[in-house]
């Protein structure tokens, strides 16, 4: 239905797939390529030749920041899905990249698609046969982001539940100037220009409020911390050796080797992760130096977003290591059982708080994906599910329709500001509610007409 | 029951705003048109206020111009005091309204209708409409005098079971001194149609005479009124003054001593109101808080010392009423001539309407005005234009006209019966035109005189000199986009006498003509060309430029639905059985019958994945049945 503008979707589930998939589709497909991709090959006459994979990187159009590199491939019309140009970019997978592919997308011109958007186009570009038609329902009835599920409801209704106390004081405001324009020679007061200007402005850092609780623009501008605590040569410095891939940290079996932080920043699948390797904590501190280092270790428990406690698999629990995770307060603690490639000497049941156990072996390279992926899914999916109940931005659609009701609101207070006419004021607030209504449900002609009539005596 | 010899294309009933104008329209476009009314000294009656226009009706009367209805020119020969409103805010929401003198008013439209080709004016009470089986042949009169037309309009206002109320004293009525129509809303009801009731009112008629003006304040007509249609030049007739009342503490007092003897809050009254149309005890009741209302004293007419207090509605008892009246200032001595009155009717919920005004349930049978629930001249006359013109086309075997959501009121107004159905008598309002800043007054020739001259409804000339306006608009908006300022030292003083300094050498008149400081009057000053435009150009150019920004966004809108507007669904559609949709979805569906995806897209509930469900249904049966 909507044929004139191009859509971009993420084709792929969310979550950490090995690949993921953006894809886009309309008469401007190409031309979004030709801003975000960077190829190896030759473009043949200025264009992507049809149906022909491309190797090269992504950018975001708008700072340049390189998202991955990946394939491009253009399937110009109408052999194509939707009988549209199509254009997929393949990535790595991972919530993060591919939503920050999808995101540069928009900003190269796309918008976003609407549930079931795709197929809808390629039946009403006469590409679905009867076959397909049949079963069509289905998809387009499932196809509101499935993978995210449960959490993905109950978030919505935090958000939905935030975003309808926003839009009470947009309609009120609505109402005011819609009586103002509609009923001139009733005795409906002139906009009383302070106190609806006060009210935008309430909504407005609300809104933003909401808008920086986006994971991505959260965590991808600031990242995430995650300390590495432990008895002196738990392997601390081996993990972090492991996980960054380089050494960095000296290595040695005499304990307390690292007497200063040592930091590294990694990406995990798009996320960067800054690891922070501290000092050994033990009990006695004969070296000042070293003792230096493990206070500054310990201070940097409070403000790391995640610990992962390192505890000698081979060897049986130390009250050491039980009093340190009960002095993490309420820092979130992942068990890692180090040199698991020796016998398994840990009662685990003893750390009852953390959120989870790990065993690798640092030295040969066991495990380590699976804490890395550990670690992402904890950051990713703890960003999307809220705990404590409070509204969550997490979706590049969420986000994007936010974004429309920001900017809106922007707009209304500039218009205000020069004095201009009403019913721009109004186009402003309706822009804005039109845009919470696609997560709140929409602000019907009638909705706005009761106001009226209950809030102004009107009418001859 | 006698059958008449003449056979119609196209029968009219009722010949109230929506009567005429759904009687003139096929009659100009060469169908034989019969015109049935109750009495024929009240045809185009002002039942109620004795004005035309007003926010958003001002409007309508433009678009019912621009497509060669009557209305417009109508009230230019007989208004008798013009005003546009809302002057201080954009032009999008800018309206005219006139008063009128209320019997000029009705006598030359009697006079236009009588003298037009094709169209036969008969006095005649529709009982019954004329069925062989489903097939709509015709009306039956309460005189035994049976109509034969291909097509029924039908337009019956307040008449339909219509029922008087004052105080608790109530007695059958079409309006205050007319018989009511018994019969045909039972007629329709036995037809399958979902005959509901509805409530409005009018004030008392006051004696000029026992008025105390100069205790009010007077308001007059604007210096230069405005005509409504693009084809009057000048409005010639002489104008008068209203003026302006109040109500006060003792006035509610005695308002509130009667409320026990309102049909209203007796619960006599079981038709519902309309909200933005109150009568004055509601307001006080609703309002306790309000400590005075105002209204405006409107004359009747140049000839009557009848008034018209505006807001003032009531069906309190008449010794209530005459008190009240008499508690305002200015009016301590009033006389009331005709008291005021609340009436009940019966109408047809719309939704059983297409967007071309043809009721679903009877071929051939059109339904405008009132019985659809609306209230308002400017509503009823814009239905019965639609109307008129599609039975017109029925007859000439063409396909119906229909209005969208962007390109007038008309098209807003009909969607909304249409789709959503009406609940409390419908009024037209700019706040339910989404696409308001396209939606002027303006611009209602721009938008809809191509239609009407292609219908034949806009005869030659009027066209011509309209495409010329069209031509010069367009050279003036190429010109000002490749005129440039060289920024002489004449200019540059005017820059900074406007203001803005800030302009450049090279800066195109388009642009500067952008900033809301700047309009022809001041372009002018260093433009030569700009003063020899005529001001309808002038006007249309400033407010395409000024408003540029928001129209493209609006645009964008309308081009993104246009799609999902356009598909049809077929009316033997069946919504049973579709996986995916739920029974709830189903249900509302049938009941409604959308006729595009875009209307059903606008029926509440129904969601955006429901539409797409249906979207993929239509076509894949569609295909089936190509294949069959």
């Amino acid at each position: 239905m909507y044929i004139l503008d191009t859509i971009a979707a993420i084709a792929t589930p969310l979550g950490a797939g090995g690949i993921g998939i953006v894809r886009v589709s309309g008469p401007d497909s190409e031309s979004i390529g030709k801003l975000i991709f960077s190829g190896s090959k030759k473009i043949i006459g200025g264009g992507f030749e049809s149906h022909r994979l491309f190797y090269g990187r992504f950018f975001h159009p708008s700072d340049g920041f390189l998202i991955d590199e990946g394939m491009l491939v253009l399937m110009r019309a109408p052999r194509s899905y939707t009988r549209e140009d199509v254009l997929e970019l393949h990535c790595h997978g991972g919530y993060l990249i591919v939503s920050k592919l999808l995101d540069a997308c928009v900003a190269a011109g796309a918008r976003l698609a609407e549930p079931g958007e795709f197929t809808r186009r390629a039946f009403l570009n006469g590409r679905i046969d009867l076959a397909q038609a049949e079963s069509i329902s289905d998809i387009i009835s499932s196809s509101t982001d499935r993978s995210l599920a449960l959490a993905q409801s109950q978030r919505e209704g935090h958000l939905s539940r935030s975003l309808a106390e926003l839009r009470s004081p947009l309609i009120d405001a609505l109402a005011l100037v819609e009586a103002y324009i509609d009923f001139p020679e009733d005795e409906v007061d002139p906009l009383v220009i302070g106190a609806v200007l006060d009210r935008i402005a309430a909504v407005r850092s609300s809104l933003q409020k909401l808008l920086d609780t986006f994971t991505t623009a959260k965590v991808l501008r600031e990242g995430v911390s995650v300390l590495l605590l432990g008895r002196p040569n738990a392997g601390k410095s081996s993990l972090l050796n492991a996980l960054t891939g380089t050494e960095r940290a000296i290595v040695s079996h005499l304990p307390g080797t690292t007497r200063d932080l040592i930091e590294e920043t990694v990406s995990l699948y798009g996320l960067p992760v800054k690891i922070i390797d501290a000092a050994g904590i033990r009990s006695h501190h004969f070296d000042s130096v070293e003792q230096e280092g493990v206070r500054r270790a310990l201070d940097k428990v409070g403000s790391a977003d995640l610990i992962l406690l390192l505890i000698d698999g081979s060897k049986p629990v130390l009250n050491e290591d039980l009093e340190l995770a009960s002095n993490l307060g309420k820092t979130p603690y992942l068990l890692v059982l180090t040199k698991s490639d020796l016998p398994h000497m840990v009662d685990t049941a003893k750390f009852e708080n953390a959120i989870g156990i790990c065993p690798v072996s640092a030295k040969q390279a066991v495990g380590i994906n699976d804490l890395t992926m550990f670690i992402y899914d904890y950051f990713v999916s703890s960003s999307v599910v809220s705990s404590d109940g409070v509204a969550l931005v997490s979706t590049v659609r969420h986000r994007d329709i936010l974004l429309r009701a920001f900017s809106s609101l922007e707009r209304f207070s500039y218009n205000q500001l020069i004095n201009s006419p009403p019913e721009l004021l109004s186009l402003d607030l309706r822009e804005a509610l039109s845009a919470l209504g696609e997560i709140t449900g929409e602000t019907t002609a009638d909705e706005l007409l009761d106001l009226i009539f209950s809030s102004f005596c009107i009418g001859k | 029951m006698h059958c008449y010899e003449t056979k119609y294309d196209v029968i009219v009933v009722g010949a109230g705003h929506a009567g005429c104008e759904a009687a003139l329209a096929p009659a100009r476009m060469g169908c034989l048109t019969l015109l049935l009314n109750m009495s024929l000294d009240g045809m185009a009656v002002m039942s109620c206020n004795p004005s035309i226009g007003g926010l958003a009706k001002g409007h309508l009367v433009r678009e019912i111009d621009a497509l060669g209805g009557e209305m417009a020119k109508n009230i230019d020969a007989t208004g008798i005091q013009f005003r546009v409103l809302n002057t201080r805010k954009g032009p999008a929401v800018r309206a005219g309204r006139a008063q009128a003198d209320k019997q000029l008013y009705r006598l030359r439209m009697k006079y236009v209708l009588e003298h037009q080709d094709n169209l036969h004016v008969k006095q005649g009470e529709v009982t019954a409409l004329y069925m062989q089986g489903d097939e709509l042949m015709g009306v039956d009169t309460r005189s035994g005098i049976r109509f034969i037309g291909r097509t029924v309009i039908l337009t019956t206002g307040t008449f339909m079971r219509g029922l008087i109320h004052i105080g608790l004293i109530n007695y059958p009525g079409g309006r205050a001194g007319d018989l009511p129509s018994a019969g045909l809303s039972d007629d329709l009801r036995g037809l399958g149609f979902d005959v509901g009731r509805l409530k409005t009112g009018t004030p008392a008629r006051l004696d000029g005479r026992t008025i105390d003006f100069s205790r009010l304040e007077a308001q007059y007509s604007d210096d230069n009124p405005v005509p409504f249609s693009f084809s009057t030049k000048r409005i010639t007739m002489p104008q008068i003054p209203c003026y302006i009342a109040y109500t006060n503490s003792k006035t509610h007092e005695i308002i509130r001593s009667g409320l026990d003897r309102s049909p209203l809050y007796s619960g006599v009254i079981e038709g519902i109101g309309p909200r933005y149309c109150p009568s004055i005890e509601d307001k006080i009741v609703r309002f306790p808080e309000k400590e005075r209302h105002q209204t405006f004293i409107e004359p009747e007419g140049l000839e009557t010392v009848e008034y018209y207090p505006s807001g003032m509605s009531s069906s309190l008892p008449i010794d209530i009423q005459i008190a009240f009246y008499r508690s305002m200032e200015g009016l301590e001595k009033v006389e009331m001539m005709r008291p005021a009155y609340g009436i009940e009717y019966d109408y047809v919920n719309p939704i059983q309407l297409h967007a071309t005004l043809e009721t679903k349930l009877i071929k051939n049978l059109f339904h405008a005005g009132q019985i659809n629930g609306t209230s308002g001249y400017e509503e009823a006359a814009g239905q019965g234009l639609l109307a008129g013109i599609n039975a017109a086309l029925r007859v000439k075997g063409k396909e119906p006209v229909r209005f969208a959501r962007h390109e007038s009121y008309i098209g807003v107004m009909v969607d909304d019966l249409v789709t959503l159905g009406v609940k409390e008598p419908y009024r037209m309002f700019t706040s339910r035109a989404e696409h308001r800043l396209l939606l002027r007054e303006d611009n209602a020739d721009i938008r809809l005189r191509d239609l009407g001259y292609r219908l034949g409804l806009v005869d030659e000339d009027t066209y011509s000199d309209f495409c010329n306006k069209k031509d010069e608009i367009n050279k003036e908006l190429e010109r000002i986009k490749v005129t440039r300022i060289g920024l002489t030292p004449v200019e540059k003083e005017w820059c900074s006498h406007h203001d803005c300094k800030d302009i450049q050498k090279g800066t195109t008149l388009d642009q500067i003509l952008r900033r809301p400081e700047i309009g022809y009057d001041q372009l002018q000053e260093i433009d030569q060309i700009s003063k020899e435009l005529t001001k309808e150009v002038r006007e249309q150019v400033e407010i395409q430029i000024k408003y540029q920004g928001y129209i493209s966004r609006q645009m964008e809108q309308i081009e993104r639905m246009r799609k999902q507007e356009e598909v049809r669904i077929p009316e033997e559609f069946d919504y049973n059985n579709i996986p995916g949709l739920t029974l709830e979805v189903q249900e509302k569906l049938k009941r409604y019958k959308p006729d595009t995806l875009g209307q059903a897209a606008r029926i509440e509930g129904i969601t955006p994945a429901a539409v797409a469900i249906v979207a993929v249904m239509l076509k894949s049966r569609g295909e089936q049945k190509v294949e069959s």
